[in-house]
């Protein structure tokens, strides 16, 4: 992260037009037209969205009393349940049990929340061993690069570039087949399964009726994490909660169409406390870990809703933007329009400030959100707060002033038009191909053409005399 | 043709970009209305509607710009025909919302909001696709820019009406993704705007249409603009000019 550019526009350049660009929209457009089959194939799609949209909004109203008996529910079927306000507490009581465990080798399946908290620092500081069991994301660390999309993490690699690094980093003869590739990650991470002391999880979702967290993979990575080890860590965003198992299957039902095109992905896992006594496997203890880290803030703010998200990927997917530039533009783990409204919001403005911009406001986001999460009103919103701090593209704030005060006056704007007019005559052929200042911008990637000699009020003007 | 509506004034609302750098689109709108035996009025105060102001998160000079535009529009008559989408959403769908603490204004912002419709949207749903026609020949292809088709649901209309005039008109791949115009956008993150827009052009180009039709001329002065730097011939048209009768004057 050292050659990290500082702002999102300055990474953005960087990437934009690149091959890594390009193999990020050429996934990003697979995995749009593999939704897009999905949905097609499963009538109650729409239906099923509103009832997603319904149950998200609905535990979040009622996060508090969910939480309670989530916990509750937990601790019945054994499991132990640790609030944390920060990402440090969140570290330091992982920390505390990978201590207690005496954990040396640690695995963990893919999760956004433990990359929001960098719990792999936190914990290979204490001098333990983590290793990804996600292939991308164990791509992701033998590369020591970061995820660009919160589901397909690897998104902006090639396949002969993860074979120059298996060959690198695992003494490997080189191949770029996918089939040998993927073995050779299963053989090497078969091993650690097996040796681990601590799997790390994340939570897709989490049954408060039940105590349950739900964990989806295709790899099957998350099952062998959570059971192998003797003891499980799940880590979740706090906001994760569905009431019931009926709310559960509602969820399953859009997030892997939505993530993926798959009717349902490929592995559910749902765990519901450790290993009882005549159960032939599973881990002794297990910890559950629920992170505010900025959410209840949220909770109370306009762009409340954004933790609604299921975090299925289907909005960086769709998004010009996103597939332009790809995720680590944003310089957070959460990209594309998601990540512009959450990040903002959770880990504050500041230094972000470009993030709501990164927006064409097309809409194509809202349209394939499963609980229709209005992300560009959320995105105004968000822009609204960057002006109101006094943040946001230097020029144009004095530009909207001005704009203001010539377009609440029509005498004034008539002015305006009239210069435009008379501007527009200096073009020549019609055309400007280099302007100076903000317009510089525009003439960068395109023409301009000049403003017309009469404007369309002048020839009404005419018309109408006449 | 459809009575509905009957053949009283229509207001125009022409924005912006029309009113200074494309007068030939207003023209054009005027021509297809009077055509069908619309009166059409230009309520000369008209500015702008404020949407670039409160897409920027400017939202105090775009409540003084939409406060104006309702004054003015509240106090004509008849249908407002507005060629363009996105600023027939910014009214449609912000200008109740803006001025949901001044009742006197949210019911002046209801009524001018009401009466407002896109150009493509005033043809197909209120006058009707009956005797359309067009003296244009060779082939079309069309862009529905988004927020016709996603804040308006105008999808498939302009296809409509280019369909129904008997143009011919090629099929554009991936037609609903944006343009990367994206407002003022194109100025703040330049180079992210081009990209998204050569995908656009590269699908245009492909489609061997010798015009790119569409129903904001926003998206299309940024991709006129990109077609020009790449020596393009395609030429770019408004839906209204491709339908308008012979300019007489």
């Amino acid at each position: 992260m050292s050659d990290q550019a500082a702002t999102f526009l300055e990474r953005a350049n960087q990437d934009v037009n690149t091959p890594k660009a390009a193999a990020v929209a050429a996934g990003a457009r697979l995995l749009t037209t593999k939704r897009a089959a999905a949905v097609a194939a499963y009538p109650a799609m729409d239906i099923m969205r509103d009832r997603a949209r319904a149950i998200r909004l609905h535990a979040l109203t009622n996060l508090d009393r969910y939480l309670d008996q989530f916990a509750d529910a937990v601790e019945t079927v054994g499991g132990r349940v640790f609030f944390a306000a920060t990402a440090t507490e969140a570290n330091d009581y992982i920390r505390r049990v990978a201590a207690d465990t005496d954990a040396g080798l640690i695995v963990k399946s893919k999760s956004m929340v433990t990359e929001e908290i960098e719990v792999n620092n936190a914990l290979e500081r204490d001098g333990r061993t983590v290793v990804e069991t996600d292939l991308g994301e164990f791509i992701v660390q033998l590369a020591d690069d970061r995820p660009s999309h919160i589901v397909a993490p690897v998104l902006h690699t090639t396949r002969q570039e993860v074979g120059d690094l298996f060959a690198a980093e695992l003494g490997v003869d080189y191949t770029d087949v996918p089939t040998e590739l993927n073995q050779i990650a299963r053989s090497y991470l078969r091993e650690r399964f097996l040796r681990a002391d601590i799997g790390i999880s994340g939570v897709n979702f989490a049954v408060a009726s039940t105590g349950s967290v739900a964990i989806v993979t295709n790899e099957g990575n998350g099952r062998l994490s959570t059971t192998a080890p003797r003891v499980h860590i799940a880590v979740m965003g706090m906001e994760r909660i569905v009431p019931t198992p009926e709310d559960l299957e509602v969820m399953l039902e859009v997030l892997g169409r939505s993530a993926t095109g798959q009717s349902l992905t490929t592995y559910t896992n749902i765990v519901t406390g450790p290993r009882r006594p005549d159960d032939p496997d599973g881990p002794d203890e297990l910890h559950v870990v629920i992170l505010d880290n900025g959410r209840t803030d949220v909770l109370g703010s306009e762009v409340a809703e954004v933790l609604a998200c299921i975090r299925c990927g289907a909005c960086l997917n769709v998004c010009p933007v996103y597939r332009s530039v790809g995720g680590h533009a944003w310089g957070d783990v959460y990209s594309g329009p998601l990540g512009s409204v959450l990040s903002p919001a959770l880990f504050g403005l500041e230094g972000r400030e470009e993030l709501p911009y990164a927006c064409t406001l097309c809409g194509a986001c809202l349209e394939v959100c499963p609980p229709r999460i209005d992300l560009p009103r959320m995105l105004v919103e968000t822009r609204n707060q960057v002006v109101e701090e006094g943040g946001g593209f230097g020029w144009l704030n004095p530009a909207m002033s001005a704009y203001r005060l010539a377009a609440t006056k029509p005498a004034a704007w008539k002015s305006a038009i009239g210069a435009a007019s008379a501007g527009g005559r200096v073009s020549g052929n019609g055309w400007f191909s280099r302007l100076p200042g903000p317009g510089g911008a525009w003439t960068s990637g395109r023409e301009l053409p000049a403003p017309a000699r009469v404007s369309f009020r002048k020839w009404w003007r005419q018309r109408d005399g006449s | 043709m459809s009575d509905a509506v009957g053949r009283g004034p229509v207001q125009l609302f022409v924005t912006c970009i029309v009113d200074v750098f494309y007068p030939d689109v207003g023209r054009a709108v005027v021509r297809v209305l009077e055509g069908r035996g619309f009166t059409v009025e230009f309520p000369e105060d008209q500015t702008c509607c404020g949407q670039p102001a409160f897409n920027t998160g400017h939202r105090g000079e775009a409540h003084s710009m939409a406060e104006h535009t309702i004054r003015v529009l509240d106090a004509t008559n008849g249908p407002i025909v507005v060629p363009s989408g996105s600023c027939t959403a910014m009214i449609v769908d912000h200008y109740e919302d803006l001025f949901s603490d001044s009742p006197d204004l949210f019911a002046a912002g209801h009524r001018v909001a009401s009466r407002v419709h896109e150009f493509t949207q005033f043809l197909v749903d209120e006058i009707g696709l009956d005797g359309i026609e067009s003296a244009m020949t060779g082939t079309t292809t069309f862009h529905p820019s988004c927020h016709g088709l996603r804040h308006l649901g105008l999808g498939g209309y302009g296809e409509a009406v280019l369909d129904g005039a008997g143009i011919e008109r090629c099929d554009l791949a991936g037609a609903d993704e944006c343009c990367g115009f994206g407002g003022l956008f194109a100025l703040e993150m330049p180079e992210v705007s081009a990209s998204i827009m050569d995908v656009k052009l590269d699908n245009v180009t492909a489609t061997g249409a010798d015009t790119l039709v569409g129903y904001d001329m926003s998206c299309l002065m940024h991709l006129s603009g990109g077609l020009r730097r790449r020596g393009s011939e395609i030429e770019v048209r408004h839906i209204a000019q491709v339908i308008a009768p012979e300019d007489d004057e």
